[in-house]
């Protein structure tokens, strides 16, 4: 399968809060390399501080990188999100703050339909999308304080779809969910990832949430890929670091 | 923004405010109408009058009519703060939202051109301006905005960075929204609350600026009516008549009063959230002092 994006020697930096005179920077990303096949799914799992949402704002164009490359099909990123508006979208993982308050669940996945251009039979496009996520119409209306997690979660995917993407960030869009209602979400991803052949860059500190659901399951650890898995050798990796995390997994049976 | 006039019509203290402010505003505008005397036609033998059907607020010590003074003086001292406020809030506005909104060079050129007028005191700054370029109304408004801009810039480039730092807004600019899309619908709708109050506060400062600059005898020239300089005539009776202060003094704090409760209610009705139960502790002390009630709507 071609690759959909490449990211070849990747490097971030950021000054250090309060000696800003001194010039001293924290390097968060240290040449990473990384590639995601179209229509795969691909975890990146790192510890806390370990760089997995700097490397997601890169990727998304929402920072410039220090050093190195991000390609998506051949083209730098920036010129490829120009000329493919909405093919990228994102699910951050706050969703009390990742919808304006202001806005009722219909103008928030109006938002990219307008953005990207294509403005045809706006309502029947968003009765659609709610259909897809399982939301039903009466919420239409409602504020995000009046929608529960799930629901305001489910509206974001419904926001992140609306232009049928084919690149997904999902920055640890289940972290902040309960337990049942993260596994509903993991099979609505799951489906929608099937049903529009959407390609999921999945960041999470959660182990057992990404092997579930990716292909590839990459290991950030101090700004570097230090290990990279398909979801089915998970036994048999070899860094210590990521030997170590599949090893605090905590077993349960039933 | 449907929300906001209902939330806004129900809310008792708000809507009362907006009425008697714009019950000053008209009678400002009306003035010549509805003043019964010349604001400046003195009557000597008639002086230090008590109120009374044909002088309502009593009479100065040059024998003018106090009522048609406050009128005509209202006009004045509204028209001046208003202009000032509209100046310095577009100024902050802009320059806000640029250096929040981009950051980098432009945000460092803009906030330490703010830095070297913030190290000014603004009121010596007001004075050495009217004193530079002479006094007059017009003088008093370009040196109030010159002293003032940078604070706005400031404080509107504080309110835009925390709105930039959240996740609808990362949203829209990976989903490719213009930025004016975002500066319009996400910036300037969610900081308008704050803007508003700072603007209607900031109101409030600059007519209690121009009547300090008028009691000081810096500002309107007599015999032109202005709160402050009455103010400032009554200071000199004060001993033997000290119920002249009474008229200027209430209209100048009933005036001030009214745009601060305007502007806490402008932000209340603002927020979505506020009308749920989630009230904020700011809104506590004036609720319980004015008895207001939840607002329930939907």
């Amino acid at each position: 399968m071609a690759n959909l994006l490449e990211i070849k020697d990747l490097e971030k930096s950021y000054l250090k809060v309060g000696v800003n005179f001194g010039g001293s920077r924290v390097k968060i990303l240290n040449g990473v390399n990384l590639t995601i096949e179209a229509g795969s799914c691909v975890g990146l799992i790192g510890e806390s501080g370990s760089g997995k949402s700097t490397l997601a704002r890169l990727i998304m164009g929402l920072e410039k990188p220090d050093k190195g490359s991000i390609l998506f099909e051949g083209i730098p990123a920036k010129q490829w999100i120009k000329n493919n508006k909405g093919k990228m979208s994102v699910v951050f993982q706050d969703y009390t703050a990742s919808v304006n308050p202001r806005y009722t669940v219909v103008e928030a996945i109006a938002e990219p339909i307008y953005a990207s251009g294509a403005v045809t039979d706006l309502d029947q496009r968003i009765d659609r999308l709610l259909v897809k996520v399982g939301l039903e119409h009466e919420i239409k209306n409602r504020y995000p304080h009046e929608l529960s997690g799930g629901q305001l979660q489910r509206v974001c995917i419904a926001r992140a779809i609306a232009t049928n993407p084919r690149f997904i960030v999902l920055d640890e869009a289940i972290s902040s969910l309960d337990v049942s209602v993260q596994s509903q979400i993991l099979k609505l991803l799951h489906r929608l990832r099937i049903e529009m052949n959407i390609t999921y860059l999945f960041v999470a500190h959660d182990l057992q949430a990404v092997s579930h659901l990716c292909n590839k399951i990459l290991f950030l650890y101090q700004g570097q890929i230090v290990e990279e898995l398909q979801s089915g050798e998970l036994a048999m990796a070899k860094n210590k670091y990521a030997r170590d995390l599949l090893a605090s997994v905590i077993p349960f049976e039933v | 923004m449907a929300g906001f006039w209902k939330r806004f019509r129900n809310d008792n203290l708000a809507m009362g405010v907006s009425l008697f402010l714009l019950m000053v505003i008209t009678l400002a505008i009306l003035a010549p109408l509805l003043a019964p005397y010349d604001p400046t036609a003195q009557n000597i033998i008639d002086k230090f009058q008590g109120p009374s059907l044909t002088h309502w607020f009593g009479t100065d010590q040059l024998g003018r009519d106090v009522f048609s003074r406050i009128l005509f003086g209202g006009r004045v001292t509204i028209l001046v703060s208003v202009l000032t406020m509209v100046v310095t809030i577009v100024i902050g506005t802009v320059l806000g939202v640029m250096a929040g909104y981009f950051r980098g060079t432009v945000d460092d050129v803009i906030m330490r051109i703010c830095d070297i007028m913030l190290s000014f005191p603004s009121e010596v700054l007001i004075l050495a301006i009217v004193g530079i370029l002479g006094t007059g109304i017009t003088n008093i408004v370009l040196a109030t905005v010159i002293a003032k801009w940078a604070w706005y810039v400031r404080m509107i480039r504080s309110i835009v960075i925390q709105f930039m730092d959240s996740n609808y807004i990362r949203f829209a600019k990976v989903a490719g929204c213009s930025t004016g899309h975002i500066v319009r619908k996400h910036l300037l709708v969610g900081a308008i609350g704050e803007i508003a109050v700072l603007a209607t506060l900031d109101t409030a400062a600059i007519i209690l600026n121009i009547s300090a600059l008028s009691f000081l005898g810096l500002g309107v020239q007599p015999p032109t009516a202005e709160w402050g300089m009455m103010l400032n005539e009554a200071k000199n009776v004060m001993t033997t008549n000290p119920g002249q202060m009474l008229a200027p003094g209430m209209a100048i704090f009933l005036v001030v009063a009214a745009f601060n409760f305007l502007g806490d209610s402008i932000q209340e009705a603002l927020n979505p959230k506020i009308n749920r139960g989630f009230k904020t502790k700011r809104y506590s002390l004036l609720d319980s002092l004015f008895g207001r009630k939840k607002v329930v709507t939907e």
